[in-house]
């Protein structure tokens, strides 16, 4: 946009275009959704054009959360960039330090332990579904319904426990590390893990029942927001709005990484309505697959889990050496599958312990980008579905 | 389809538009031309064994000792039931392309791929690179009035920004970028 | 470069100006009076409290009662005899009266009973009432959603203030609120902006005046009951869209905008639902509805025929709507419109709509209970406390008021509705606009059209206490009973289950739980 500059609210009617339907005069509006809204996440701000209640355009604007993270890592060596990693994407921190541990590890030819990888993989899969319920009760909040959120949290509490008990922090974990993981993991940690999952797969369940069931959950979501598989590739969505879209595509089972090939799960994918019990108005693509998706995914998280912690070795938890490594002259891009999609990070190396560059690529920033591609002719209520769904960091978006 | 192979079709197909292929490198890619860029973009995503329908991400690069900034540009193909012959293809290679720093001009892939919009948009705001035909060339995570192109090796921080201070003295005694 | 001009002094000492310092004046007084006490006793103070308030409502009302009944029943006075202002009794008369009644003291009670056979005396004493009892209302419900939302949501809700269960805390929010800053926005249509809350909030206490607690507990006597109490609810909503426009928010003016639409559409439903008990009895005066439902709970009106108890149903999801409860929060939702059409408002004002918002919910509920749910009659029928040989003794009517009839049995049924709408509110997402209109214009007013046809004709074919009659009444009955008993068994169920079935995080570690 760029274009029109507006001051959030404070003049009612900005004539924008008038058009006459018989005696009725009505005018387009333009409204200011954000930075300081409670539906958008954070800081995103959407520009609406309005007519009443349906939306004509709705143009995201980004940049409220801009902390300069690919300029700082050029100022730093990549394992004192590791605890930006977590401030990216802040519900997903594991993930993170995950990915930019990797393309260093692959850039310099670190060959990391077995029993670090189990660890990386029960960590990851973990902050998954701690992620996606934040992303679940967030969107029952967008939808109006405040109960699951609280409940989401309280789940979410439990697996920072199991957090804090590995590594001691509950947000910015900095766990992950390059060559491995930074502390092997605690005593009963396992037995502990074990007991929480077998608490929270039933839940799953309860969840589904109170909202995404729930009719008038339904009602606003189906059919709300559809990107069809086309659009979805196109626009390089990823995570689970492109396999809302129907498009089974998720790095764990396409290009696995790590050991995720050890792994026996499933992805899920948008399903159109009135097959295995999806309601009836859903199609593929929409926000409430785009829901959906995200919870059937976290079961799949516990199986993966469980396996892990079944096939997990004894060993070193990180490899020897791995400070003050010198990087070599080349570059590399490493993408792995992040709660919100995609997370890429490009890194390259002049030789130095210091990075000539790291971009980062995140999944939310794309994902966003299709907003005003679907925002378009629904009513105000569903621009907060769409957005909910398509569940952006704004931290991510903006580094 | 191999690396190898995909730069032997590019090769095959363009002839000098490829400059150069770096197959050694942890991730290969081929370098191209400013001018047939676009093509070859068309080419990467329409032709049968390419189908690099998913432009994941744009990088731009300052290589300030050749006096040149660069776009690099990650594909993947993505298998998409319904789109296209090659549901199998699961490729990924990447493109640089390469422009001198005086007068940083590309030709946009927006129409190609619409999300190169906003990686486009990004790396102009950090990196300074024009893109030509771009349907809406802004600055996206910079304020509209930001001077300067952030992520450029030769880039000075400001000292204030509308009166904020933003680089503190100890900063302008220890410079690190 | 400029900056924001700072109007305190951080760290100073506030200096209140004007009312903001009597107001401050009299907090400061009563929490120095009063806060040490209520620390030191807080359970017994708070369940003499409730003891004091129903004794003393209790008393009011006997009173009333006493002097309709036996007084002015058995004067012999003509009208004007004696006394300054005229009217029935005498002063004589009532110190007999309370002479062979046996009440002792009558000799000074009769001075405070004379006054009370008039009707502009009844009205201030009733304006005294309803005030206080309108600004316990909302302050205590708003304590017992925060409760209740709690208690669904795997929390403890308010814990601190005045010990028990924070039971005190609405009361230090109000007083909070009170003393905020006034804001209001420089771009804001000032007096309109001001005027607003009040629009919305006077009329929801006038509602209060014509609604009755009791066949005599009632602030006003108006034969067209109903129709006052409904176009008072109906004002509010002037309120809302003067507070949206005034605002100069467009967040605001979409709030105002969807108010507007959802309760003009609402009301013609709710309307309607409420003409088929007004059918039923033949009278829009809301005392006559409720005293036709005396014969236990089968005789409530909601069990009387299919279309009765359909039309509650129907009531009460249009009541939701119209005081803007979830899942119809539309012109507030948080989520869409940041905070709807009080977006601009802070402090006392935005209290007001809050007020306002309580109040209406229980009125609504309480047109539902009259017109509905058996009014202020327990379940036991009347005809019962006859055959216990329940006279008009003091005692008698007190157990009467106790077991059978009275202002608690309304205000419990009103309370059980208030729990209803907040457990919907906590549970169910919101809905969209054009849900909300279509659920108003091809459901629910189609399906009013043809219960007020279904009913009239059922008046007419059925003959009440015959057969088809009794059946349907029977079986509606035993559905009414099965449904309440299931809420409350699963109310019960939940909160002795709770820490198995939500978990208990805070309850034990939180400090002074």
């Amino acid at each position: 946009m760029g274009t029109t500059v507006l001051q959030s609210g404070s003049d009612v009617l900005t004539d924008v275009e008038g058009s006459e339907q018989g005696d009725l005069r009505t005018e387009e509006m333009l409204v200011n959704m954000g930075p300081q809204h409670p539906a958008t996440h954070g800081v995103l701000r959407v520009v609406l054009r309005t007519d009443g209640e349906m939306v004509l355009e709705s143009v995201p604007h980004i940049g409220y959360l801009h902390r300069c993270a690919e300029k700082i890592g050029e100022n730093l060596q990549p394992f004192q960039y590791i605890p930006y990693t977590d401030r990216m994407d802040y519900l997903a921190g594991m993930n993170n330090n995950q990915a930019f541990s990797i393309a260093i590890e692959k850039l310099v030819g670190i060959e990391v332990p077995l029993r670090a990888q189990f660890i990386r993989v029960i960590f990851a899969e973990l902050n998954r579904i701690a992620s996606h319920l934040v992303a679940f009760g967030t969107y029952g909040l967008d939808m109006g319904a405040f109960t699951p959120f609280l409940y989401a949290f309280r789940e979410r509490e439990m697996i920072l426990d199991l957090f804090e008990s590995t590594c001691g922090a509950r947000l910015t974990y900095s766990y992950i590390t390059i060559g491995g993981v930074h502390d092997d993991l605690p005593d009963r940690f396992l037995e502990v893990l074990d007991e929480f999952l077998d608490y929270f797969e039933p839940k799953i369940d309860e969840y589904n029942q109170l909202l995404s069931f729930n009719h008038i959950f339904v009602k606003r979501t189906a059919n709300v927001g559809v990107i069809s598989a086309d659009d979805a590739v196109r626009w390089a969505l990823t995570g689970p709005v492109l396999r809302a879209s129907g498009v089974n595509w998720d790095l764990r089972k396409s290009t696995p990484y790590e050991i995720y090939d050890r792994f026996d799960f499933d992805i899920p994918i948008g399903l159109p309505g009135g097959r295995e019990g999806v309601p009836r108005s859903v199609v593929v693509g929409d926000s409430w697959n785009r829901h959906i998706v995200k919870v059937w995914e976290m079961r799949q998280s516990c199986r993966i889990i469980r396996q892990a912690m079944a096939q997990i070795t004894d060993g070193p938890h990180i490899a020897a050496k791995v400070k003050n490594v010198k990087l070599p002259d080349d570059e590399v891009y490493v993408e792995i599958e992040n709660p919100r999609g995609q997370l890429g990070f490009y890194v390259r190396g002049d030789g130095s312990s210091i990075p000539a560059r790291v971009k980062v690529r995140g999944p939310s920033f794309c994902n966003i980008s299709v907003l005003n591609h679907v925002g378009k002719g629904c009513l105000l209520a569903d621009i907060p579905a769409i957005v909910g769904s398509i569940d952006i960091v704004m931290g991510e978006c903006d580094r | 389809m191999a690396p190898e192979e995909i730069c032997i079709i590019l090769t095959g197909e363009f002839g000098d538009g490829v400059v150069d292929t770096v197959l050694d490198a942890c991730r290969p890619y081929a370098v191209v031309r400013v001018d047939g860029w676009s093509d070859i973009a068309r080419f990467l995503r329409d032709d049968g064994r390419m189908r690099f329908n998913m432009l994941q991400c744009v990088t731009a690069l300052d290589l300030l000792e050749d006096n040149k900034l660069a776009a690099v540009y990650d594909l993947f193909s993505v298998p998409v039931v319904g789109v296209g012959p090659c549901a199998t293809l699961r490729q990924h290679f990447a493109i640089r392309v390469e422009v001198d720093r005086d007068a940083p001009h590309i030709p946009s892939v927006s129409g190609i791929w619409p999300a190169a919009e906003w990686h486009e948009r990004e790396a102009y705001d950090m990196m300074g690179i024009v893109f030509d035909d771009h349907p809406n060339l802004t600055r996206i995570l910079c304020p509209d009035d930001w001077e300067g192109y952030p992520l450029r090796k030769d880039y000075e921080f400001p000292l204030e920004y509308h009166g904020i201070p933003a680089t503190t003295e100890h900063q302008l005694n220890s410079p690190r970028h | 470069m400029t900056r924001m001009s700072v109007p305190w002094r951080p760290g100073g000492k506030q200096v209140h100006r004007g009312p903001a310092a009597l107001v401050a004046g009299i907090a400061k007084a009563l929490y120095a009076t009063f806060a040490p006490l209520v620390r030191a006793f807080p359970g017994p103070l708070l369940i003499g409290a409730i003891v004091a308030v129903i004794v003393g409502v209790w008393i009011n009302y006997l009173v009333f009662e006493f002097v309709d009944d036996s007084l002015v029943a058995s004067s012999t006075n003509l009208a004007g005899e004696t006394g300054l202002l005229g009217g029935p009794l005498a002063l004589g008369e009532v110190r007999a009266g309370l002479t062979t009644s046996g009440v002792p003291g009558s000799g000074i009670l009769c001075y405070v009973l004379y006054p009370l056979q008039y009707g502009v005396v009844r009205d201030v004493v009733s304006m005294g009432g309803i005030l206080g009892f309108i600004s316990v209302i909302p302050l205590y419900t708003i304590w017992w959603e925060r409760k209740v939302a709690g208690r669904i949501q795997s929390r403890t809700g308010p814990m601190r203030v005045g010990g028990w269960h924070g039971w005190s805390q609405s009361m230090a929010d109000g007083i909070k609120l009170i003393c905020k800053e006034d804001l209001c926005p420089a771009s804001a249509d000032r007096p309109l902006f001001k005027l607003a809350p009040y629009l919305a909030f006077v009329p929801a206490i006038l509602a209060f005046f014509a609604l009755p607690f009791g066949t005599y507990w009632v602030f006003r006597q108006v034969d067209v009951a109903l129709v006052f109490i409904l176009a008072m609810l109906g004002i509010e909503v002037i309120g809302v869209i003067l507070a949206g426009w005034a605002s100069n928010n467009k967040w605001s003016v979409y709030g105002a905008m969807r108010e507007a639409c959802q309760m003009v559409s609402y009301e013609i439903p709710m309307g309607m639902a409420l003409l088929i008990p007004i059918m039923v009895v033949g009278s829009l005066s809301l005392t006559t509805v409720g005293d036709t439902q005396s014969e236990g709970w089968t005789s409530w009106i909601v069990f009387r025929s299919p279309f009765t108890f359909a039309a509650a149903v129907a009531y009460f999801v249009a009541a939701l709507a119209n005081c803007k409860r979830a899942p119809f929060d539309l012109p507030e939702s948080e989520s869409e419109l940041v905070a709807g059409f009080h977006t601009e408002y802070s402090g006392f004002r935005w209290s007001l709509f809050f007020f306002g918002e309580y109040a209406a919910m229980f009125v609504v509920s309480g047109l539902c209970v009259i017109l509905f749910l058996g009014a202020w009659y327990s379940p036991l029928p009347m005809s019962l406390a006859d055959r216990w040989g329940l006279g008009d003794s003091v005692g008698a009517r007190a157990i009467k008021g106790l077991l059978f009839a009275g202002p608690l049995w309304f205000v419990a049924k009103c309370v059980f509705l208030l729990y209803v709408q907040i457990w919907i509110r906590w549970t169910l997402p919101r809905i969209r606009i054009d849900q909300v209109l279509y659920a108003c214009i091809q459901v629910l007013l189609p399906l009013m059209m043809v219960l007020l046809l279904g009913h009239t004709l059922y008046e007419l074919f059925v003959p009440v206490h015959g057969f088809v009659w009794t059946v349907f009444n029977l079986v509606l009955s035993l559905i009414g009973a099965v449904f309440v008993l299931g809420m409350i068994f699963i109310a019960t169920y939940g909160f002795w289950n709770r820490v198995g079935l939500v978990g208990s995080l805070g309850v034990e570690t939180l400090p002074g739980s």
